[in-house]
């Protein structure tokens, strides 16, 4: 320890705090010159965190349960009646299901069609909140052998959730469909017409750039769309809902508030990535 | 030998290790409650709301725990956290701490309830500087209702935080006393 005299070590004390606001003026004229930087010290301080946050994540999730199972039991009665219900719904569809995929094959049979390879996945566990004030993320651990790569798709059991903007050495980073910066393609399935899902923050993204004469009916379901080489066609992301103050907005099927498992899609696709995602995505490793 | 009279002091390498400890409890323990924040809860934001109450309640009750440095690199810790714009958190940060320990002599004289709406005033001028560094550096005006939830998060933390840091800054005083 260097000894400095009082008086001086004064000064110093005094300057500090100036000199401390001046160098975080520094890190953020950094953070805006040299965004790789910034993404790569994210990256690292999530690849060394993510191993603790994989074990604190399974307590937290268990309480989570507790709540959800005393909600339920709340609610039992309700819900079975309205289970009951949709039971009954889902039965006709079932045997209008099974009809139409009975007619599909038969069809595909006389047309020679080449079916889509199935893609592959892997699926991730979130430990993390990636996100932040003006940011929705999550971040998945990852085994330090994996294959996740930019750009891959991520789902959850019902939908749609997000992208792949980050990849660490045992971490990932995905940026949520609600996200401010997230824009995805999708199609409207009443009226195939095209239009862009644009996130908000909020829980409930907004449509946008629909064609002139075909405005999103309520109740309409979103799917995405191949426009853009970003994301393959026809997953499903959510239903029109129109907001109360008259903007057409997406339901979204994912559950983006209790995540706890995702299914990454790599469908081999090199489009846009999100604006502050800088790296393009990496080709599919060959094997 | 030394059976009666006062017992002898502690040494000087565990004496020195103790007051270490003392002098890292606040940057750690804030930096490790940022840490344990991040878990999803189905709430976004919580990072960086668990980390003011912390640090306002180290800048009014004990502000040589934490010098402008140990500041300066918890907001660099807050921003890697949440995907915040590099630099905003360290600013913010700062800020709070300069005004803080300006006021701190009139701060710690008052209840822990007059402290506390305080505290909500700070968050809320630190929510609405955050918008602003956002809205500057990503150059497109963000929604105001997650600094909004930030500032009631934040508001509502700080009497857990705070009980858990004045039991800790009790024992601390406790243990400089007696040394």
């Amino acid at each position: 320890m260097i000894r400095l005299s009082i008086p001086l070590r004064q000064a110093l004390a005094r300057l500090s705090l100036p000199m401390m606001i001046a160098a975080a003026f520094g890190v953020m004229l950094l953070g805006k010159a040299d965004a790789l930087l910034a993404e790569r010290a994210r990256m690292a301080l999530a690849d060394l965190l993510t191993p603790i946050w994989a074990a604190l994540q399974q307590p937290v999730s268990a309480v989570q349960e507790v709540v959800r199972e005393g909600q339920a039991l709340v609610h039992l009665r309700r819900e079975n009646v309205r289970l009951l219900e949709e039971n009954e719904r889902l039965r006709r569809w079932q045997a209008a299901a099974l009809a139409l995929e009975a007619e599909n094959s038969l069809l595909r049979r006389q047309l020679n069609y080449l079916p889509e390879a199935a893609p592959a996945y892997t699926t991730a566990r979130v430990v993390a909140d990636g996100g932040g004030t003006y940011a929705r993320a999550v971040l998945l651990a990852a085994g330090p052998l994996h294959s996740i790569r930019k750009g891959q798709v991520a789902l959850d059991e019902r939908g749609l959730v997000g992208r792949v903007t980050e990849v660490g050495s045992r971490s990932a980073r995905v940026l949520l469909a609600t996200d401010m910066n997230s824009r995805i393609p999708v199609t409207l399935e009443g009226s195939r017409a095209r239009a862009m899902m644009v996130g908000t923050n909020g829980a409930r993204p907004r449509l946008q750039h629909w064609p002139e004469g075909a405005i999103p009916q309520e109740g309409d379901r979103v799917v995405t769309s191949a426009e853009a080489g970003a994301f393959p066609a026809g997953l499903p992301v959510g239903v029109v809902r129109w907001s109360a103050t008259g903007a057409p907005e997406v339901e979204l099927f994912a559950r983006l508030d209790r995540l706890d498992m995702v299914r990454l899609f790599d469908y081999g696709l090199s489009g846009i990535l999100p604006p502050e995602a800088v790296a393009r995505p990496e080709p599919r490793a060959r094997r | 030998m030394a059976s009666k009279g006062r017992p002898a002091p502690s040494p000087g390498l565990l004496r020195q290790v103790d007051a270490l400890a003392r002098a890292a409890f606040p940057s750690g323990f804030t930096a490790l409650a940022m840490m344990l924040a991040a878990p999803p809860v189905g709430l976004p934001g919580v990072v960086a709301a668990a980390g003011l109450p912390c640090i306002f309640f180290w800048c009014v009750f004990r502000p040589a725990a934490l010098p402008p440095p140990a500041i300066f690199g918890l907001g660099l810790l807050l921003d890697l956290l949440s995907a915040a714009p590099l630099g905003s958190n360290i600013l913010i940060l700062l800020v709070v701490y300069g005004v803080a320990t300006r006021w701190r002599r009139f701060l710690a004289r008052q209840s822990f309830l007059a402290v506390w709406l305080v505290f909500c005033g700070f968050a809320a001028a630190a929510a609405l500087l955050g918008w602003g560094l956002q809205a500057l550096l990503g150059w497109e005006l963000p929604p105001a209702m997650p600094g909004v939830v930030q500032v009631m998060l934040s508001a509502g933390l700080y009497p857990v935080l705070a009980g858990l840091l004045s039991l800790a800054q009790r024992a601390m005083i406790r243990a400089e006393s007696a040394a």
